[in-house]
C-alpha cells in the first residue's frame, strides 16, 4: 500500500485514519451480528432501490435470469463486498475499489467462496494506475462521508463513468434528525456501529452533493430516502430523505 | 472440485410433501434447486408408504394452485362442506358450515398419496429442478461463504443454503445443534381407510373418545374415508395386532351406524404423537422448514398446511433475494422466516395441545365443561366464525402465494 503513496496525486480523497478504522473491523464485514450488522440489515433494502432504478434505467427485467448481462459496474469504496457480491449475480460484469487492503483481502476471498468472479482492487478513484476501464454504473455507498476531499473523490468518480452510464451514490444527511438517529443512536445507544464509526459534520446535505456533482459534469436524475422501521427492524424506500438517501446522476 | 460435482442455489433435504413442494415452488421461479432423500419418489408413492389423508385448508389450496400442483391432484379431492364435533355419548356439538363463511369450501381432503404422486409429476415437468435419491447425506458443511453438501457417491452439491425438510426426526436439524422442545402424548394416531355404504356428503367428523379424538374424514366419490382414531399408546399394539375382520369390527362400533355398512381398503398404519417445537428455525445457512421445525397434535388437521405456510413464507423470502441477487442466506431474510413462522406456528401448538387434553380425557366434570363451551362456541357465531377462519388458514399474516400473488 505504501508503494501507492509515492504515486498517488497530491490532492486524495484518502483519510488514513478512516481507512485504518475500516481495516481493524474487516474480518468482520461479514459477521450478520459483527460491528457491520446494520449494513447487512441496510444492505436488502439498498439493493432493492439499486436494482430497480437500473432496470429502469437500462430497460432490463428484473425477472430475467442475469438481467443486467453486458454492462460493466464498479463499487467503489466496496469494503468486504456486501453489495458487489449481489450485483455480480445479476449478471453485471464487476469490479469492486476500497482503499484498505484489508478490506479487499476479505472481499476476495469471500467471493472465491461465494464462487464468483469479480475484480477486486485496492486505491481511490482518481488514482490512475488502477485496472478500472470505464464503467456503466458506478456505485459510491456510505462512503463519501469518510473520503478526504470529496471533490476529488467525485471527479474520481466522474472520469470512471462511461457516457450514457449512471452514478449512484448513498450517504446520511446533515440534519438534526441526523445527528440524533445516525451519529447518535446508531453509534451510542444501539450500538450499531462502533463509536466514532461517523463524524456529523461531514455528513452531506442532497443540495450541496448535487453541486460537486455538477461541477464534476453529472445530473442529478434521481433522489430517494431510506427509513428505519422500528417495528419490523427492516428499511423501507420513502421519500424522507432526512436520514439516509440515495442519489442517482449521469455524465451531462 | 470432482468434476461430477453440482452447483445449486437451494439444497432441500427431504423429498417429502414439504421437500417437493418447496422444490417445486422455488424451481418454478428461477431458483435452482436439488432434493436428497434416501428413498427414491417411486418407492415414496407406493400404497405401503403412507396411509394418510390430509385436510388441505383453503390458503393451502391457493398456494398449491399458485405452484401448479393443484390442477393434476384437484379431481381426486373432496370438499369438505361441513366439520361435526361430537362427544359421544352427549348430544352437544359444534357444527361448522362453510356457508356460514361464503362460498369457499372449508378445506379438501387429499390423500397423500396422491399429493406425493402428484408431486413427482410435477417435479418432471419442473426445469432448475434435480432429484438426487436414493442418496445418503455424509456431511452438510456451512460456513459464512458457502455450503457444500456431501454425498456417500462421493459428489459434493455446493449451494447458498440448506433447506431441511427431514421431519421430526431431522438429521440436518441436530447436526447443527439445533434444540427441541416438547413431550409425547402417550398417545398413537392409528390411521386407515374405509368404504361405507352411505355417502358422506362431504361431512369431516371429529368424535371425542375416551381414548382420544376419532375422526372421520371424507374422501372422493363420497364412499369412502380416511380414519384417524387416536389411542392410548399402550393399546395401540393389541389392535395393530387384530386380524381384519376384528379390526373392522372395533373400526364399525366407532364410527357407529351413520354411514351403513363399512369394509376395510388399504393397510393400517399407527403413527406416536408428539409436539416437538425446535428452539431455532436457522443457522448459518440452514433454514428448517415443515416437521423439521414443528409437530403438532393431528387433532385440528393442521400439520401440513403450518409446513405449506413456512414453504410459502420461505418461497416469498428467496424468490426477492434472487431476484435482487441477494446471498439466498441473507441473515435479514433468514431472520424474517423465523420470526413470521416461529410465532404462528407456536399459536398452533398450543391451541392443538390445549384441545388434545382437554378431549382426551373420561372425568365428568371435564366432559361436561367442554360440552357446555362446544354448545357454547356453536351459539356464539363471532368465536366460531374466528375458530373456521383458524380451521382455513386465513389468520396471520399470509405469504404472497397464499394469497393467489405472484411471487418476484
Amino acid at each position: 500500500m505504501n508503494n501507492n503513496q509515492t504515486t498517488r496525486p497530491p490532492q486524495s480523497s484518502r483519510d488514513e485514519q478512516e481507512i485504518a478504522g475500516f481495516a481493524s473491523h474487516a474480518g468482520s464485514w461479514w459477521d450478520p451480528v459483527g460491528p457491520f450488522a446494520p449494513l447487512h440489515q441496510l444492505n436488502p433494502a439498498r439493493i432493492r432501490i439499486m436494482s430497480d432504478i437500473l432496470a429502469r434505467h437500462y430497460e432490463r427485467s428484473l425477472a430475467d435470469h442475469h438481467p443486467f448481462q453486458g454492462l460493466a459496474l464498479a463499487d467503489v469504496g466496496c469494503g468486504g463486498g456486501l453489495v458487489t457480491e449481489p450485483f455480480a449475480r445479476l449478471g453485471f460484469s464487476v469490479s469492486g475499489l476500497d482503499a484498505s487492503q484489508e478490506s479487499i483481502n476479505i472481499a476476495r476471498n469471500h467471493a472465491t467462496e461465494a464462487g464468483l468472479t469479480i475484480n477486486y482492487q485496492v486505491g481511490a478513484p482518481e488514482e490512475t494506475l488502477l485496472d478500472l476501464a470505464t464503467n456503466d454504473v458506478v456505485l459510491a455507498l456510505e462512503v463519501i462521508e469518510h473520503v478526504a476531499d470529496m471533490e476529488v473523490f467525485i471527479a474520481g468518480l466522474a472520469q470512471r463513468l462511461s457516457p450514457g452510464g449512471l452514478l449512484i451514490m448513498s450517504t446520511i444527511n446533515r440534519t438534526l434528525k441526523s445527528l440524533v438517529f445516525a451519529k447518535g443512536a446508531a453509534e451510542y445507544v444501539l450500538r450499531w456501529v462502533p463509536p466514532g464509526t461517523h463524524h456529523w459534520k461531514k455528513f452531506v446535505r442532497p443540495s450541496e452533493l448535487s453541486e460537486m456533482l455538477r461541477s464534476a459534469g453529472l445530473r442529478v436524475v434521481d433522489i430517494q430516502g431510506m427509513t428505519y422501521d422500528m417495528a419490523t427492524g427492516g428499511w423501507n424506500v420513502s421519500s424522507d430523505v432526512s436520514v439516509n438517501y440515495v442519489l442517482s446522476a449521469t455524465p451531462a | 472440485m470432482n468434476k461430477t460435482d453440482i452447483t445449486c442455489d437451494v439444497v432441500i433435504v427431504g423429498g417429502g410433501l414439504i421437500g417437493t413442494t418447496l422444490a417445486c415452488g422455488l424451481a418454478a421461479y428461477g431458483v435452482d434447486v436439488a432434493v436428497v432423500d434416501r428413498i427414491t419418489p417411486e418407492n415414496i408413492i407406493s400404497p405401503d408408504f403412507d396411509g394418510r389423508a390430509s385436510a388441505i385448508a383453503h390458503t393451502s389450496k391457493v398456494a398449491l394452485e399458485g405452484i401448479g400442483l393443484w390442477p393434476i391432484i384437484a379431481g381426486e379431492t373432496q370438499p369438505i362442506d361441513e366439520i361435526r364435533v361430537s362427544d359421544r355419548p352427549s348430544l352437544m356439538f359444534l357444527h361448522y358450515d362453510h356457508a356460514d363463511l361464503g362460498d369457499n369450501p372449508l378445506g379438501h381432503m387429499a390423500e397423500n398419496r396422491l399429493l406425493r404422486t402428484g408431486l413427482v409429476t410435477l417435479m418432471h415437468q419442473t426445469q432448475g429442478l434435480t432429484v438426487l435419491a436414493p442418496a445418503e447425506i455424509t456431511e452438510v458443511a456451512r460456513t459464512e461463504g458457502r455450503a457444500a453438501v456431501a454425498l456417500d457417491d462421493g459428489r459434493t452439491i455446493n449451494c447458498q443454503l440448506v433447506a431441511a425438510c427431514d421431519g421430526r426426526a431431522s438429521a440436518t436439524r441436530t447436526q447443527a445443534g439445533i434444540g427441541v422442545t416438547g413431550w409425547t402424548y402417550k398417545q398413537q394416531a392409528i390411521v386407515t381407510t374405509i368404504d361405507h355404504e352411505r355417502s358422506h356428503d362431504g361431512i369431516a367428523h371429529e368424535r371425542f373418545l375416551s381414548s382420544g379424538p376419532f375422526a372421520i374424514l371424507p374422501l372422493k366419490g363420497g364412499h369412502r374415508s380416511s380414519l384417524v382414531w387416536t389411542e392410548k399408546s399402550a393399546l395401540v399394539g393389541s389392535f395393530m395386532a387384530l386380524d381384519d375382520g376384528a379390526f373392522l369390527d372395533e373400526v364399525a362400533e366407532r364410527v357407529g351406524g351413520f354411514l351403513g355398512d363399512v369394509s376395510l381398503v388399504g393397510p393400517r398404519f399407527c403413527h406416536p404423537l408428539g409436539l416437538q417445537v425446535a428452539e431455532r428455525y436457522m443457522d448459518t445457512r440452514l433454514v428448517l422448514v415443515g416437521d423439521a421445525a414443528h409437530s403438532i397434535h393431528p387433532i385440528a388437521g393442521q400439520g401440513l398446511n403450518l409446513g405449506l405456510r413456512d414453504v410459502a413464507a420461505l418461497m416469498d423470502i428467496l424468490v426477492d433475494a434472487k431476484r435482487y441477487g441477494l446471498d439466498l442466506a441473507h441473515s435479514a431474510g433468514l431472520e424474517r422466516y423465523q420470526r413470521w413462522r416461529r410465532a404462528d406456528n407456536l399459536l398452533m401448538a398450543g391451541m392443538t395441545d390445549m384441545i388434545n387434553r382437554l378431549f382426551s380425557n373420561d372425568i365428568a366434570p371435564v366432559r361436561m365443561a367442554r360440552d357446555l363451551g362446544l354448545a357454547a362456541v356453536n351459539s356464539m357465531p363471532p368465536l366460531k366464525r374466528t375458530f373456521m377462519r383458524h380451521a382455513m388458514g386465513q389468520v396471520g399474516d399470509l405469504p404472497k402465494l397464499m394469497r393467489g400473488e405472484a411471487l418476484g
